[in-house]
């Protein structure tokens, strides 16, 4: 009898649970007398401190557009951020309505049904000024979920000053790389580079530079275990055994940022998001002090990934009209260029380019080319989550746990189980 | 009541027929169900007890019936329901058995994991009770500043846990943290805390010892407050040395308090999830992930998230600490204890 009793209390229980997680509405909005209105929340995962400013600032401006919009800036860390959207989109309560997505994310987002098509929408203007590289990430299964905001791909960022005191060169390759570094070492005590060991990301240029990546979309199969991945493990363990570089597995962003803001290390892989926090160092109080070069090249070619952020719109948006017509303004020729003028930040527009602002901005000239001929990622939904293994492997090469042969057959076999029925 | 009540009934029934056909039939009415009557009598016990049943059936409950069974299943983020706006996704995860207990138990990983989560966990125990040990003896002497030195003790456990981990982690930072300032400041090498698997290891370790001295301390500081002090007198009379004293007065005098701490401690530092995650998120690679993390990082951080595999490495942590529990008391209770 106790135990019917429990029984029913249970099921009762139950039934209270499921009604309580009705949602309740939020504030509604569209353009019922054809002028928008509404709350478009958007979260952005700019840096803080630097790019955060601008962008908020340019999304209030789309408020005296729409007097009748309220835009909701909220800043996510980027770290974050799948991980939140993912939680709030699947719950279906709490997501924003427009969300800065970056490349690889989107495709995934899309294919699990959380962002709203945007073929047809206004969102979409003037398709075909958009680099075609930034496109490409914006599709899956023949529909656009995305609107490319920015492009970018990485280059190596030298402190001229120790570079010239050391009497050398920005490294044209790796060899190079490792003579610079030792009369950077020899002459001013400073260490050459900085390699972020807890982001594989900042990998993959290694990897291409030996001819190698990571998958093949177009014929299906796994090259991360190829003899070039191997070579490229060998490569990374290299620059850190011999001292050419120094890694950290723990809080690299940080630390990397910190060494080459404060002068202690001469050199850094990394991309034009970057820029805005660098020139905040010490180092570069003279903006001039701060160099970009290409990756350095590998033993077989030469290549940088090609990323950047797209901005999305969640399905179960409210305010749907609004969301599509803020996208549209934030990845405007105008919003792209001041973007380009205040960040150096890459506008996705071909004509954004024209503008002064980019064209004032040698950070955005250097980069233009870099990202014209950079290596796209597989734009598949599993395309982000291929870093997972790979950072795991990467890390236990660089910190010794594991052989660069052992780390690239692992990561192999981790691709096959989540990429099933591929070679 | 109820009970008298009707016996009564029957009695009454009963002498009613023997008086003949006077009323009716004379049969007895039919017993009320055991329910019926369990309800009528003690209803208003129920009444009482149901908000908290319904608390722990929602609170409790609910999840783990809901992760044990989803941990029979291969839901993962793209097959399991969800709602997007007016869209309404329905599950078409399946049901798969037994399947995901038998991968982790055969998988390396599991049993990888498992192996760095004991050596953590008794690691972790052990230090923090011979180090808490010692400070309550310590404390538990009159010396100047006692009141003090009890305050900062205590500390650790006053600072919200993720606070003095960031602080560590400031610490350790192998480029600025203070640690290796002192160190190179003093012309060692620094070390590299978090950057090595085995440095990594120890730092983890010193971090949740660190954190689990305070209780240790307090607990066991009151056990020893209750060990009378005319067992000691007693003893010094006899001339029994202060290891004599220790070892025959002080740890049986405490065996109630420090069995209870020791289990408490355990199953805390086996699930001692902030501290690693916070710390190095498992790393470097996954030299310091324990089983908790990782059954997080299944359903939080890979995509797509793998919440059957999560579930199964919830349940299998569960088994295991109510496995330690039972075999722990059976072993305490071998030896004497009555709890």
């Amino acid at each position: 009898m106790r135990r019917g009793i429990t029984a029913t209390a249970l099921v009762a229980a139950l039934a209270l649970a499921a009604t309580a997680c009705g949602s309740d509405d939020e504030s509604g909005g569209g353009k019922s007398s054809g002028e928008l209105s509404g709350t478009v929340t958007w979260w952005d995962t700019s840096s803080v401190g630097s790019e955060d400013k601008v962008f908020k600032k340019l999304a209030e401006g789309f408020e005296k557009k729409h007097p009748k919009v309220d835009v909701k800036y909220v800043n996510v860390p980027f770290g974050d951020a799948q991980n939140k959207f993912k939680n709030a989109a699947q719950a279906g309560d709490g997501a924003p309505d427009v969300i800065r997505s970056e490349v690889a994310w989107t495709p995934d987002f899309a294919n699990l049904g959380y962002l709203a098509p945007l073929d047809g929408t206004p969102a979409l203007k003037n398709q075909d000024d958009f680099l075609k590289q930034a496109v490409a990430s914006t599709k899956y299964e023949d529909k656009t979920y995305a609107v490319p905001q920015v492009i970018d791909s990485m280059g190596i960022f030298y402190n001229k000053k120790l570079l010239k005191e050391a009497g050398v060169e920005a490294p044209a390759n790796l060899d190079d790389l490792k003579t610079a570094a030792k009369k950077i070492k020899d002459k001013t005590g400073k260490t050459g580079l900085y390699l972020r060991g807890d982001d594989p990301y900042y990998f993959l240029s290694f990897l291409y530079g030996e001819g190698g990546d990571l998958v093949d979309a177009g014929s299906k199969s796994i090259t991360v275990d190829q003899p070039e991945g191997v070579k490229a493990f060998k490569a990374v363990k290299a620059l850190v055994d011999d001292g050419t570089a120094k890694t950290d597995a723990s809080d690299g962003w940080e630390n990397m940022m910190q060494s080459f803001k404060g002068g202690d290390v001469a050199m850094m892989i990394n991309g034009p998001w970057a820029v805005a926090d660098t020139l905040t160092g010490k180092e570069f109080t003279d903006k001039d002090n701060l160099g970009i070069a290409p990756v350095p090249a590998g033993s077989a070619a030469q290549g940088a990934p090609q990323g950047g952020h797209n901005l999305a719109v969640y399905a179960g948006s409210k305010n749907l009209d609004a969301s599509y017509a803020f996208v549209e303004y934030m990845t405007s020729v105008d919003s792209q260029a001041t973007a380009a003028g205040e960040l150096n930040l890459l506008p996705t527009r071909t004509s954004a380019y024209a503008k002064q602002e980019a064209v004032d901005s040698e950070i955005v000239g250097f980069f233009k080319p870099v990202v014209e001929t950079a290596v796209e990622r597989p734009w598949i939904p599993e395309g982000g989550s291929l870093f997972a293994p790979l950072g795991i492997e990467y890390t236990k090469v660089l910190t010794g746990q594991t052989t660069p042969e052992k780390a690239a057959k692992a990561t192999g076999d981790e691709y096959r189980k989540l990429l099933k029925d591929w070679k | 009541m109820a009970v008298h009540t009707s016996q009564s009934v029957v009695k009454a029934a009963g002498e009613n027929t023997a008086r003949g056909r006077s009323r009716g039939t004379g049969t007895p009415p039919p017993k009320p169900g055991r329910i019926r009557r369990a309800l009528s009598v003690h209803w208003y016990a129920w009444a009482m007890v149901a908000p908290v049943v319904v608390v722990i059936g929602v609170i409790i409950g609910y999840p783990l019936f809901r992760g044990i069974y989803l941990s029979m299943t291969d839901a993962d983020e793209r097959n399991v329901a969800r709602s997007i706006g007016v869209n309404e996704i329905p599950a078409t995860y399946e049901f798969v058995g037994a399947d995901n207990y038998i991968d982790a138990l055969t998988g390396s990983q599991f049993l990888d994991t498992l192996g760095w989560t004991l050596v953590w966990t008794v690691s972790c125990v052990s230090v923090t009770f011979v180090l808490g040990m010692a400070l309550a003896n310590i404390l538990n002497r009159r010396i100047a500043g006692r009141s003090a030195y009890r305050m900062a003790l205590i500390l650790p456990w006053a600072i919200p846990g993720f606070v003095s981990v960031f602080a560590w982690r400031f610490l350790y930072n192998e480029d600025r943290g203070l640690l290796n300032k002192i160190l190179t400041g003093s012309g060692m090498d620094g070390i590299p805390w978090l950057n090595d698997p085995t440095w990594a290891k120890f730092s983890v370790i010193a971090v949740n010892v660190w954190l689990g001295i305070p209780f240790m301390m307090v607990a066991l500081l009151g056990g020893l407050q209750s060990i009378p002090s005319e067992q000691y007198e007693a003893a010094e009379m006899d001339g029994a040395t202060a290891w004599q004293r220790f070892r025959h007065i002080t740890l049986p005098g405490l065996r109630p308090v420090s069995t209870t701490v020791v289990l408490l401690s355990t199953i805390w530092t086996f699930n001692m999830f902030p501290v690693i995650f916070l710390l190095t998120r498992g790393g470097p690679g996954e030299a310091t992930q324990i089983l908790v993390t990782q059954a997080y990082k299944f359903s939080f951080e890979i995509s797509p998230r793998d919440y059957a595999q999560s579930s199964t490495w919830g349940v299998l942590i569960l088994v295991l600490l109510m496995l330690f529990a039972v075999v722990y008391r059976r072993v305490l209770r071998s030896q004497g204890d009555n709890w």
